[in-house]
């Protein structure tokens, strides 16, 4: 039996190079270059994994600004078969209930034309572990719920599926330690980075991606309600955005001719002083 | 839309009656924010734990505990574990509900927000009532930490949060106090169990609990090979702290991936930091720069790491650590004992109630 996927994919600024404009307490997002989310080519090397061993499609699915055709571009690149992008201004704003709202409306239309054409709908929906810009891990569960399926996240080894059985099985990595689990198909899996990295995407493969299609779907073409989409769809608002508290440089301790064990005591001194340690050297 | 007029929840994150600290740590946090609404902070406990997490719950400032049994509630999966916390919320109409923000809360936070359709900010470093619109703001790092947001979910209850461990202190237990207990079984969806945990392995070196280290004395390239951690091990051992390590030390294969710190390792916040012949890169910040106090060795003046240390020396690291280590034996023994660790137990005392990363307000 094959194993049909979707690959949710967001494209991300760079997220080391966003500030804070210090005049208007706004976020400079201008001319910050878009990467695809990291985790999110860890959850396409599942996908692609999944289907070298069962076959199926895989349908890599993004919902963002036109300019997000580039991310996908790339998963066509690595080797999908699809690639859809949601892309209306009605989108825009949305918080991660609004984004699975729509990304479950996506799904539904996606796995429903695989069964019109006879195929058995989708088995499998891949997302990164968490964004690096939003960061908030809160869309691969949002999905498995919107869409009622089995939800494993913070997969750091996904084990073999079984086709017979529709079943996979999966090693979630938690802060103790790691728990193996068996879910019944359909599952939603959010991947983390210590599953394989992204395969080798040959040249031919990305300069024929470059210009293949890319399909855009607006508002219209899914089975939503206006209200539900975007901010308006959104249940929580940034009401304000700021620069982390900058920490200060502090003192130097060293000087050109101090010599380490005066630097030592005269840290531990200082470190005294605010109540960290203990007592004054007995030097 | 609604003000709330419901309690203020924490889900109390445990397994055979073992809790995460974080919960405790919440609970001290809602029972502030319920004061301030005038209303009651609740723990919430789902699995058959017994009377036990209760009473600590109690202890921890909690008027109210929830005892949601069910055997499909343990071991943890997401999606029992979402049923009971719908089924819970929408017979009591919390108008808050808090998570730590771990592997576990983050994946049921996320379930349960969606079924009770309302918003959910994630990964929180600070909390605090809007007053006058009795709304919960919460503030949270985004971009890797380089920009801070302070987010609302004006007309939907309940308000939903989860929270860093180790942002908020656990309130001492008062003994002896007491509260409203209240047991209920849920109604649990047979097909909820479409996950089964068959196997934990546990983590294999318990050793490695940078987490909650007081102390972290972390290593970068300029140690220029693994058997020189030992100079770092030896700091660490001496002040009762754990070793850590930049990606660059990670990725030259001088030490594990279990010790990095940063955007790709853990994010840590100890009483005391020192980079040790670590450059200070953005990502490596982003996992340290809210310790309270951060000591930077590196031989490069130029070095960016200085521009968050609280105390800085240029210098060769070769030259300084063994200068430290002998320095802290010296106190060590003028303070009688070798084995007494040299940090004070309650160190710190900078880290406010409500936590780092907050606002200029
Ligand atoms: C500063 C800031 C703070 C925010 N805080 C919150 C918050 O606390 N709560 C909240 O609900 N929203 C928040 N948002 C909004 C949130 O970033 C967006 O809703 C975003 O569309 C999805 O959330 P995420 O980036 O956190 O994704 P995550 O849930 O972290 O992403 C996990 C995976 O889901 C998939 N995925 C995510 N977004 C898309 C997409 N657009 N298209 C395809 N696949 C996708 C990818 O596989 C990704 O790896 C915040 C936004 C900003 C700018
Ligand atoms: C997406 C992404 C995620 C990343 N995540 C992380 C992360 O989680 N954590 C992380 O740390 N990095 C992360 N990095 C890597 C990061 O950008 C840096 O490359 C890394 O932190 C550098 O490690 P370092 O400081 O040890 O090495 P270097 O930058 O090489 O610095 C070594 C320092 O040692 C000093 N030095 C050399 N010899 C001596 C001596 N004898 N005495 C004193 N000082 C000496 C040098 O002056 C130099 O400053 C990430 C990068 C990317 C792109």
């Amino acid at each position: 039996m094959q194993i049909n996927s979707i690959v949710c994919i967001k494209q991300v600024p760079d997220t080391t190079q966003v500030r804070i404009d210090p005049d208007s307490g706004s976020l400079i997002r201008q001319g910050i270059p878009s990467v695809i989310n990291p985790y999110d080519l860890y959850a396409l090397e599942a996908a692609l994994k999944v289907r070298d061993s069962h076959g199926g499609t895989i349908t890599a699915l993004s919902m963002g600004p036109p300019q997000a055709d580039e991310a996908l571009k790339k998963a066509i690149g690595y080797g999908v078969d699809r690639a859809v992008l949601l892309s209306d201004r009605a989108f825009a704003g949305a918080d991660t209930l609004a984004t699975t709202y729509t990304l479950s409306a996506a799904i539904r239309k996606i796995a429903g034309e695989l069964t019109a054409a006879g195929a058995a709908g989708i088995d499998m929906v891949f997302c990164g572990k968490q964004s690096i810009d939003g960061d908030t891990g809160q869309v691969g569960p949002g999905l498995a719920r919107r869409l009622d399926l089995s939800q494993v996240t913070y997969v750091c080894s996904l084990l073999e599926v079984d086709a017979e059985t529709r079943t996979v099985r999966a090693w979630r990595q938690r802060e103790d330690g790691r728990e193996l689990l068996e879910a019944r198909l359909p599952v939603a899996v959010t991947i983390t980075e210590a599953c394989n990295p992204i395969r080798y995407a040959a040249l031919p493969d990305l300069l024929w991606a470059a210009k293949a299609p890319v399909e855009v779907w607006s508002a219209g073409v899914l089975e939503v309600e206006p209200d539900r989409l975007g901010l308006k769809g959104s249940p929580t608002r940034v009401s304000k955005v700021f620069a982390p508290p900058a920490r200060e440089r502090g003192e130097t301790l060293s000087g050109p001719d101090r010599p380490p064990n005066e630097i030592a005591a005269a840290l531990f001194d200082k470190l005294a002083e605010r109540g960290l340690v203990i007592g004054g050297s007995s030097g | 839309m609604p003000v709330g007029s419901g309690d203020v929840w924490v889900v109390v994150e445990q397994e055979g009656g073992r809790a995460e600290p974080v919960s405790w740590e919440l609970m001290g946090e809602a029972a502030a924010l319920a004061r301030e609404l005038g209303v009651r902070p609740a723990a919430v406990i789902l699995g058959s734990t017994g009377r036990q997490l209760s009473r600590t719950a109690f202890s921890s400032g909690a008027e109210v505990a929830y005892l949601v049994e069910h055997p499909d509630l343990e071991p943890y999966t997401a999606d029992p574990h979402c049923q009971a916390l719908v089924e819970l919320a929408e017979k009591f109409s919390p108008q808050i509900i808090l998570l730590g923000a771990t592997t576990r809360g983050r994946d049921l936070a996320s379930a349960a927000a969606t079924e009770l359709e309302t918003g959910l900010t994630a990964d929180c470093t600070r909390l605090d009532i809007d007053t006058t619109k009795k709304l919960l703001r919460q503030t949270r790092p985004a971009f890797g930490g380089n920009v801070m947001a302070t987010i609302i979910t004006p007309h939907h209850l309940p308000q939903i949060a989860t929270v860093r461990p180790g942002v908020f202190t656990a309130p001492q237990p008062v003994e002896g106090v007491s509260g409203e207990t209240v047991v209920l079984k849920p109604h649990i969806k047979a097909a909820a169990t479409a996950v089964k945990q068959l196997q934990f392995a546990p983590n294999p070196n318990t050793g490695v609990t940078l987490n909650g280290a007081k102390v972290i004395v972390a290593g970068g390239r300029g140690l220029k090979a693994g058997r020189n951690f030992a100079l770092l091990e030896e700091l660490a051992a001496e002040l009762g702290g754990e070793v850590g390590a930049s990606r660059g030390a990670v990725d030259a294969g001088w030490i594990s991936q279990h010790r990095q710190v940063g955007q790709t390792g853990q994010t840590v916040r100890p009483v005391l930091y020192f980079a040790v012949g670590i450059s200070g890169a953005v990502q490596h910040l982003a996992g340290m720069q809210e310790s309270d106090v951060i000591v930077a060795i590196n031989n490069d003046p130029e070095a960016p790491i200085f521009e968050v240390a609280d105390y800085g020396i240029v210098g060769d690291l070769f030259d300084v650590m063994p200068a430290m280590i002998g320095e802290v034996k010296q106190r060590k023994l003028a303070a009688g004992g070798e084995a007494s660790p040299a940090l004070l137990k309650q160190g710190g005392g900078m880290r406010t109630k409500t936590g780092a990363g907050g606002g200029s307000e």
